[in-house]
């Protein structure tokens, strides 16, 4: 009876529409849980000490190397353009620009959804599977609390922390290609830079941008992790959700942000 | 020893944040902290003000000294009133002196240049400058030219 009619389509259909938002829901209740539940963070500073540590500090070397990279290759390119308009002191005000209000913020947040993200998913995932969180619930030590928090709350803070040491680093990777190889006055990058970024317009906006980033991303990782089914292949399964939520999440947000903060010509 | 290590690398991570944030502050978009206290307003009256926007810069003899705060058009003549913001440290500007709406490059910025007049009294915050010159409009000068070169033909 392999044979399904088109009433078991229709209430398959919906069965799925039902679990996408029972999952919305129980993240929702996880998330204030984990946040705002008992006692919250104050205790265990040591426990958000210790995962600041491998969330923030050890993604600290993909994120200056790529930060790098990227303001090179930013000027690279803006030079080979701005330069057929012979305008190429503006090669800094690009590069600024770019980087504090768009890719600093999410290229920050699709690095870090690859790689503390999908770290934090596995690591959640693996204690569920080998009921460690049920034993800590046995002892009567809260999961949420123990686990999940300290987790939650690195991410938020790491992220806009990341995004800004990306920005920094990627405008002075721009200002090595540019002013040191390719020749373009020191003094006019600088100053071309600083009169067309403003404090509360560009670099507050990037900087709320990658709080929202930072929100989702590690709201999406933990709460995969926590939800994951409890084998190898739903941890798998997990962490791949999470990073391709993640950054579908990050992308979209963007542009919506983007056209809150900047959209209005 | 574990723990301190990591103790150190997390604070080195949240000073490098904060380290991160004055350096986009101070470096990046050039914010000091005493910019908007230390000015005084003027008001500058034009006939066209095509190109130009807030936040363009103020300069005299090159020199910046102030930014545009504001553009809104006159109800009673039509004309575009401009608002400047200058540095107290410049406030000893003649009364007749003239602003100018000038172009940086050919297609670059509008800004608003200042030239000095040669009067005693200065301007005060809140004072108009009313001998002005208006924003060159590109199609205007090319009609201005064609008309010029059909005339010349017509003779």
């Amino acid at each position: 009876m392999r044979k399904t009619s088109l009433i078991d389509r229709i209430g398959l259909f919906g069965r799925a529409g039902i679990d996408i938002v029972a999952v919305l829901g129980r993240s929702t209740v996880f998330l204030f849980h984990a946040l705002l539940g008992r006692g919250g963070i104050g205790g265990s500073f040591g426990l958000l000490l210790k995962q600041l540590h491998s969330v923030g500090v050890m993604s600290l070397v993909i994120i200056v190397v790529s930060g790098i990279f990227i303001g090179m290759v930013l000027a690279l390119q803006g030079f080979s353009i701005l330069s057929s308009y012979g305008s190429e002191q503006a090669v800094g005000q690009m590069v600024a620009l770019t980087l504090l209000r768009e890719l600093g913020p999410v290229v920050t947040a699709l690095l870090f959804a690859g790689r503390a993200g999908s770290a934090l998913t596995a690591e959640i995932g693996n204690m569920k599977s080998t009921e460690q969180l049920s034993s800590l619930e046995m002892i009567g030590v809260d999961p949420l609390k123990y686990i999940v928090a300290p987790r939650l709350w690195a991410g938020f803070i790491s992220l806009p922390v990341l995004a800004m040491i990306f920005s920094v680093v990627g405008i002075w990777g721009g200002s090595w290609v540019a002013v040191d190889w390719l020749g373009v006055y020191d003094g006019s990058y600088w100053a071309n830079m600083q009169n067309s970024v403003t404090f509360s317009g560009d670099v507050l906006n990037g900087i709320i941008k990658s709080i929202v980033f930072a929100f989702v991303v590690t709201w999406i990782a933990v709460f995969q992790g926590y939800d994951c089914e409890p084998t190898s292949e739903g941890i798998s399964r997990a962490t791949t959700k999470t990073v391709v939520y993640a950054s579908l999440a990050v992308l979209g947000l963007d542009f919506i942000l983007t056209a809150l903060m900047f959209g209005d010509f | 020893m574990q723990n301190r290590t990591m103790e150190i690398g997390v604070g080195l991570f949240l000073l490098a944040g904060i380290l991160a944030l004055l350096l986009l502050a101070l470096r990046v978009s050039g914010l000091s902290p005493t910019a908007s206290t230390d000015t005084y307003k003027l008001y500058a009256d034009f006939d066209n003000i095509a190109g130009l926007t807030v936040r363009a810069k103020v300069t005299m003899a090159g020199v910046t000294i102030g930014k545009v705060t504001a553009i809104d058009l006159d109800r009673d003549n039509y004309r575009a009133r401009v608002t400047l913001q200058v540095g107290k440290a410049v406030d000893n500007l003649p009364v007749d002196s003239t602003a100018s709406i000038l172009t940086a490059g050919l297609l670059g910025e509008k800004y608003i240049g200042l030239s000095v007049g040669g009067e005693d009294a200065v301007l005060k915050d809140g004072d108009t400058i009313h001998d002005t010159q208006s924003s060159l409009v590109l199609e205007d000068l090319i009609g201005k030219f064609l008309l010029n070169t059909v005339s010349k033909e017509a003779k």
